[in-house]
């Protein structure tokens, strides 16, 4: 635990307090009882099962906390430290932030599935980078759900930036264009550009954020600089088809994991980091404006495994 | 969305059937198996192992070692399992006072307020209903201008909007104006929150205590994780529900959640939300799923659909035509303009037992429905005489209506095969050659003696019928190469569809007399 950080930790720890309750309870549970042996470490994967870490890589955690331990005493403490450890391996490699580059402006592209909170997440990314002085614009290209614009220009006026809005229904694609022209013009730090939900098997939707890619592209051939996948913390195992499916069409260049102030474990997270390695950016761990927080490995893996 | 979960299924059990005898061993493998497709499909943990557990006691129960068809056996004691675990189909009810309220709670982002128009579209059209809509999100910004603008989409009137009123005030303002109205329900829908917090539960046991709804419905995102039995138990502890919405359930999620929440609530699923369109919202029929997620396919589905959507004079027309070899390309092009009011080629492909991984690789090679577009604008771009007697075409013709549909002369040629397969196909049927995998299909749907008011089709029958479409197809005719799908213009007559249009015939009601109980 950082001692310069103590709301962040604060809020990642409560957010994640069931998860952290329910591995931890389980751990003392089986620890308490008896010595390290398979049928302990097989309710430890289990736990990390329910933790939506995925069989696979639950399998593999488990199995790494048990190597050369089996028929040994070992305190709830330990374990919990083995286990925070071990799903830190995982994750420390991931862990990096959003930098802004040298490109102005820097187009940040959000892309996701409905409803894990993409046009949130834009509204905190965009107090995020005028808090640290950029000119920041919002493109609201999600121009199919039913007042997504209005609630995007909410967050503009909540955060002083200008928002490039069009007709609900128009042409994603040419919104985004004529938003990264007009931010040239202005001399913007960073244009955040907002997109449509779309489940990644929809072929129809996706080709259309292909296109959204390809004519931001025209305009700034190194843009989008940066692509966000918003994850939700609730998806369970679905997680994976979506960064695989996001990845190969928008080329995803890192990851923005929300709502981890729920129940949800958010444990997905660890799974993908083990089979994509891709940056894990940022955590949304409440509904403020400011609860959007960097994502920290050694925190994270703490949280999971139970570690106050 | 079930296609992932019912293609690993599918291959367990296909490894079991294969064999004559099972050891208890083979049965043990065979579901540890299950556990980990049904844990890799986001089915709760504990849900999993009970589900196993169940299937276990009951495979030894009935003593699948020493039984027949011993792999059978193992599959439908998996399939009547995870229909006992889906629940019963429960609809929406409406059986109270009017104005009816109706809540709807959730998480944020989980699909609330587009449930909400759903709902509201569904009631007003189908049940031809007054309905009344209000949003009580006073917390997401333009939350309340969403479902407003969604309202004026569906042509379904929503509760006029006063600053600052707290949710239970609004709860009561919408049934007064309910009241007042003349309104026969009033849908009540409620501020979701990040997170399962005590200040959304209190809210929302605020506005039940305020509304007193007939129906609290839980609305849930297909692709939710383990957290799915959290999210439904606390709920239901907290506000009590009396059924679930699923929503998502068009996107490739294994649909785990269903089988969670059902079975750590004991509430049904009421509706599945299967797209973005406004009507997008299906009933939920659990043997139905359960078939389809054992790649049983969904038989009665497509013969409703089939029922609700073709002309049921020009199926007749053109039963009768195939039974006489006269099958034409005008005949084609109104089954393929059939087969896209049934939801295309990828809507009907999921239906069909055994097609689940067909759909898959459609996918993969993006044979979508423009195929069926571009192979009716093929036929458009012809003259009827042409239409009539396609031996006329020769290569100058051929050329000239690429160049009218905006095709090659290659994709004019797979479009005329396919119909000569189709024709012949269809020909042999007629003629009373009952052989072949078609057959089996054509008796159950109907087509073949319209078998004597047979019932529906029972899962074993599924399960035959399933046996004899695996792998590919390959014995179809329509598919080109038997291969395994690649040459595309096949599969429109491929995949059972000749079969189709006789659905339509007047004898269909007297065919299925379960369709009509089932709502």
């Amino acid at each position: 635990m950082s001692e310069n950080k103590p709301s962040w930790w604060q809020r990642l720890s409560s957010g994640l307090k069931r998860t952290s309750a329910s591995i931890g309870g389980a751990i003392a549970d089986l620890v308490t009882k008896r010595k390290l042996d398979a049928g302990m470490i097989e309710e430890l994967e289990e736990a990390l099962i329910r933790a939506d870490l995925g069989i696979d890589v639950a399998g593999r955690i488990a199995a790494a906390v048990g190597h050369g331990r089996y028929d040994k005493q070992i305190a709830p403490e330990e374990v919990k430290a083995i286990l925070a450890a071990e799903v830190e391996k995982v994750l420390a490699p991931v862990a990096q932030p959003l930098t802004i580059g040298a490109a102005r402006p820097f187009v940040v592209l959000v892309v996701g599935v409905n409803g894990s909170g993409k046009t949130t997440t834009i509204g905190k990314l965009s107090a995020k980078f005028r808090g640290e002085g950029h000119a920041v614009m919002i493109a609201a290209g999600d121009t199919f759900r039913a007042a997504a614009i209005e609630q995007l220009k909410i967050w503009g006026q909540r955060t002083g930036a200008p928002v490039v809005a069009s007709e609900p229904g128009a042409d994603a694609a040419s919104l985004a264009f004529e938003a990264l022209t007009k931010a040239r013009e202005q001399g913007i730090g960073v244009l955040l550009v907002d997109t449509a939900g779309r489940l990644q098997n929809k072929t129809a939707l996706m080709g259309e954020l292909e296109k959204i890619v390809r004519v931001i592209k025209k305009v700034d051939v190194t843009a989008p600089h940066a692509v966000l996948l918003v994850l939700d913390a609730t998806v369970g195992q679905n997680a994976l088809g979506q960064v695989d499916a996001f990845l190969k069409t928008a080329g995803v260049t890192g990851l923005a994991m929300t709502k981890l102030d729920g129940t949800a474990r958010g444990g997905i997270l660890v799974a993908i980091a083990a089979k994509y390695q891709l940056p894990v950016h940022f955590i949304g761990v409440g509904e403020g404006v400011d609860d959007l927080a960097p994502f920290e490995a050694r925190d994270f893996a703490r949280a999971i495994a139970g570690l106050e | 969305m079930f296609e992932s979960l019912s293609d690993k299924l599918g291959g367990i059990l296909d490894r079991l059937t294969r064999r004559g005898a099972l050891s208890a061993a083979d049965v043990d493998t065979a579901l540890r198996e299950v556990r980990r497709a049904l844990l890799e499909a986001d089915v709760a943990l504990d849900v999993t192992t009970a589900f196993v557990a169940k299937v276990r006691e009951r495979a030894v129960g009935v003593d699948v070692i020493k039984s027949v068809t011993p792999g059978q056996m193992v599959v439908k004691i998996v399939h009547d399992t995870l229909v006992d675990t889906l629940g019963e189909g429960i609809g929406i009810d409406l059986n109270a006072p009017t104005p009816v309220p109706i809540m709807m709670v959730g998480l944020q982002g989980s699909g609330k307020t587009t449930t909400t128009a759903k709902l509201g579209k569904r009631l007003t059209e189908r049940n031809t209903l007054k309905v009344l809509m209000a949003s009580l999100d006073v917390r997401r910004p333009a939350a309340m201008e969403q479902l407003a603008v969604l309202g004026r989409q569906v042509g379904v009137d929503t509760l006029p909007v006063v600053e600052g009123q707290q949710p239970a005030q609004i709860a009561q303002r919408a049934i007064q104006a309910g009241k007042l109205g003349g309104y026969d329900v009033v849908l009540l829908d409620t501020a979701g929150r990040i997170t399962l917090d005590d200040a959304m539960m209190a809210e929302a046991a605020e506005v039940k205590r305020a509304a007193d709804p007939h129906e609290v419905l839980l609305v849930a995102d297909a692709l939710t994780g383990q957290d799915a039995v959290n999210l439904a138990r606390s709920f239901d502890e907290r506000v009590g529900l009396t059924g679930i919405v699923l929503t998502r359930a068009d996107g490739d999620g294994r649909g785990g959640a269903a089988l969670s929440m059902r079975a750590v609530t004991g509430k049904p699923i009421k509706l599945i939300g299967t797209g973005e369109q406004m009507d997008a919202l299906d009933d939920f029929h659990p043997s139905r799923i359960a078939d389809r997620i054992l790649g049983m396919g969904d038989i009665v589905s497509l013969v409703e659909k089939a029922a609700a959507t073709i002309d049921a004079e020009k199926a007749m027309r053109a039963a009768e035509k195939m039974r006489r070899g006269a099958f034409d390309l005008a005949d084609l092009r109104d089954q393929l303009t059939q087969m896209q009011a049934m939801g295309g080629m990828s809507g009907l492909m999921g239906m069909l037992p055994g097609v689940a991984k067909m759909k898959s690789q459609l996918a993969e090679r993006n044979l979508d429905d423009k195929v069926l577009k571009r192979q009716m604008a093929i036929i458009d771009s012809m003259t009827p005489k042409e239409r009539r007697n396609p031996d006329l075409l020769k290569a100058s013709r051929k050329r000239r209506i690429a160049a009218g549909s905006g095709t090659s002369p290659e994709e004019i040629n797979k479009l005329l095969k396919m119909h000569r397969t189709m024709a012949d196909m269809m020909k042999a049927m007629g003629s009373g050659k009952r052989g072949g995998p078609m057959a089996g299909i054509a008796n159950m749907l109907g087509m073949g003696g319209m078998g004597g008011g047979g019932a529906m089709p029972s899962p074993e029958q599924m399960a035959e019928l399933a046996k004899k479409m695996p792998g590919g197809m390959p014995n179809m005719p329509g598919l080109p190469s038997g291969g395994g799908l690649p040459k595309l213009p096949g599969l429109g007559g491929g995949g059972g569809l000749p079969g189709l249009p006789g659905l339509g015939g007047p004898k269909l009601p007297h065919g299925f007399p379960g369709l009509g109980k089932k709502k």
